[in-house]
């Protein structure tokens, strides 16, 4: 009993010991922080402006609504951003910085690495998509009284899960190919928010790509996070959207650590686990 | 222990030896240019070899020789493609959280993120390890002290200080673990004459004050024949011999260890073998 406390003590002091680690490179690299939060948030009132673009050529279309949707689909793809690029980026940084050996050969269990990672991604992301969207709301003099911001958080934390699952699954890209791993990773990214509905309702997709979106965490994470503040529906009202994105995550992370930990058992075998890859 | 010591070392069989290499060996495949055909690359043959505990061994050979192979396959980095590898009797490819509870390395090349401080750099590494942070806040500077880096630079990036003291932050992230068998890669490579000696000084107070078995990777002779009690030569994978200075010299006719080498090998340290891994 004292030697399973004391091997989880070791264990969520590794978690922090990530935890710790990115919340310092992020404060010492805050002024590219706040450069790359400028230009998430230009890419975001690219999309925003829509809206008011249709308007002015005459479409019939609620502003304030129509804004509030496209908001919605730019935020996640932001926040996604997030948690899937931590991930993805993982290994290369840590290789560009020539710390993937140390942090490979330490006793840290690579769940708790990736959870690590994911955990952050998901903290930092929070923080990065409330800012975003207070920002926007103001710029947009957006008006959501009847919004349940509670509901809407529980949603973006369910499906968290899921998106970190999906996340580990990309972040062995750049383990088994350095040169391109990255890259692949943000496909897998744009592809999931595609089939998704990001900037639109799912029923305008071909057959094919529906079926694709009743198996992504997005499909249900956007129209939860839509109904959460532009219809103002609570946690229980969404539980129809709530428990897919649960079982896809309790699929998704055991899947992605076992992808992950073949990929370590490849790039161990074949000497890809140091720096110059 | 030493007062300087947090983690406790991790319980081993102390009448085991340290380390035990039976018939290890590693074969990268490496593609030629556009062909398809992959061509075998053999960077270790069948190596055998034991450490008692508490010894210091340095293994000498040019670059390319297998030697960062070696160091690699020890440190659970690489897996192997026959034989087998303990250390402290776990079994290095089978055990791998065991092992890496008991080893630290030191490289050629300094593995940090260069734009964090030597405290944060040491801080999140030794989470992985299971320390606390109330631990690492005293143990930090103590060790920085102990291996001679300035602790007013020890909140500055690590981009700039010199490789030299760089090298220290390394060694005192090794100490900080308490490793019972450091692995040290070239530890004294490109360093000025000063750093050299002060980082040889360290390891030999490492053995003095910690009980730490050391395998030594080097081709620097004088630093080999100074700091271990054996020495092995390995030449294109192939372990050629490994014994007391003295009885190298012996063994090969030679005054000198580089003579000995010489004889050994047919070549000078100096020349480079083709890189295999």
């Amino acid at each position: 009993m004292r030697g399973t406390a004391t091997a989880l003590r070791s264990e969520l002091m590794g978690l922090s010991g990530i935890v710790e680690r990115n919340t310092y490179i992020i404060k010492r690299y805050i002024w590219w922080e706040l450069a790359w939060f400028v230009w998430t948030l230009a890419n975001t009132l690219t999309i925003v402006f829509i809206a008011k673009g249709f308007e002015q050529a005459g479409a019939k279309i609620d502003v304030n609504k129509a804004t509030t949707w496209l908001l919605i689909g730019a935020l996640v793809w932001s926040y996604l951003g997030m948690v899937f690029g931590l991930l993805v980026e993982m290994v290369q940084w840590e290789r560009w910085e020539g710390t993937i050996e140390h942090t490979f050969m330490a006793p840290l269990s690579r769940s708790m690495h990736l959870l690590g990672t994911g955990l952050f991604g998901v903290l930092y992301g929070l923080v990065r998509t409330a800012a975003l969207f207070v920002v926007v709301a103001f710029f947009f003099h957006l008006s959501l009284p009847g919004a349940d911001y509670v509901a809407a958080l529980v949603v973006l934390l369910v499906a968290s899960i899921s998106f970190i699952g999906i996340g580990m699954m990309t972040s062995v890209l750049p383990l088994i190919s350095p040169e391109k791993g990255v890259q692949l990773g943000y496909i897998a990214q744009g592809l999931l928010l595609v089939v998704s509905g990001v900037y639109y309702n799912v029923s305008v997709l071909p057959g094919w790509m529906q079926a694709l979106a009743r198996i992504s965490p997005a499909t249900y994470a956007l129209r939860a996070l839509r109904s959460s503040i532009i219809d103002g529906k609570g946690v229980h009202a969404l539980w129809g959207d709530i428990w897919p994105m649960l079982v896809i995550g309790i699929i998704a992370v055991p899947l992605g650590l076992e992808i992950f930990r073949r990929g370590e058992r490849y790039a161990k075998r074949h000497g890809k686990l140091k720096r110059s890859g | 222990m030493s007062s300087t010591s947090v983690l406790s070392q991790p319980s081993f069989d102390r009448a085991v030896p340290a380390v035990e290499v039976s018939c290890l060996r590693k074969d990268f495949r490496r593609r030629e240019g556009l062909r398809l055909r992959l061509r075998c690359v053999s960077a270790l043959k069948p190596v055998t070899f034991s450490i008692e505990r508490g010894e210091c061994v340095a293994i000498l050979g040019q670059n390319g020789s297998g030697k960062s192979t070696l160091v690699r396959l020890l440190s659970t980095l690489l897996l192997e493609d026959g034989g087998t590898a303990r250390i402290f009797g776990h079994d290095v490819f089978r055990e791998p959280r065991r092992v890496q509870r008991l080893i630290n390395r030191v490289s050629v090349e300094a593995s940090f993120f260069k734009r964090l401080s030597a405290f944060e750099n040491l801080s999140y590494a030794a989470r992985f390890y299971g320390l606390r942070r109330r631990e690492t806040n005293a143990a930090i500077p103590r060790m920085l002290e102990r291996v001679g880096f300035p602790l007013e630079r020890a909140t500055g990036p690590m981009e700039d200080l010199s490789r030299g003291m760089q090298q220290k932050v390394a060694l005192a992230r090794a100490l900080l673990t308490t490793p019972a068998l450091l692995l040290l890669d070239e530890p004294t490579t490109g360093l000025d004459p000063r750093s050299k000696l002060e980082v040889q000084d360290f390891i030999r107070e490492v053995r003095r004050v910690h009980d730490a078995t050391v395998l030594l990777c080097t081709h620097d002779l004088n630093e080999a024949e100074q700091l271990a009690d054996r020495v092995g030569i390995l030449h294109r994978g192939e372990l050629l011999c490994l014994a007391p200075p003295d009885e190298l010299k012996h063994r090969y006719q030679a005054e000198t260890l580089e003579e000995a080498f010489f004889s050994a090998t047919g070549i000078a340290l100096g020349e480079d073998e083709e890189v295999s891994e």
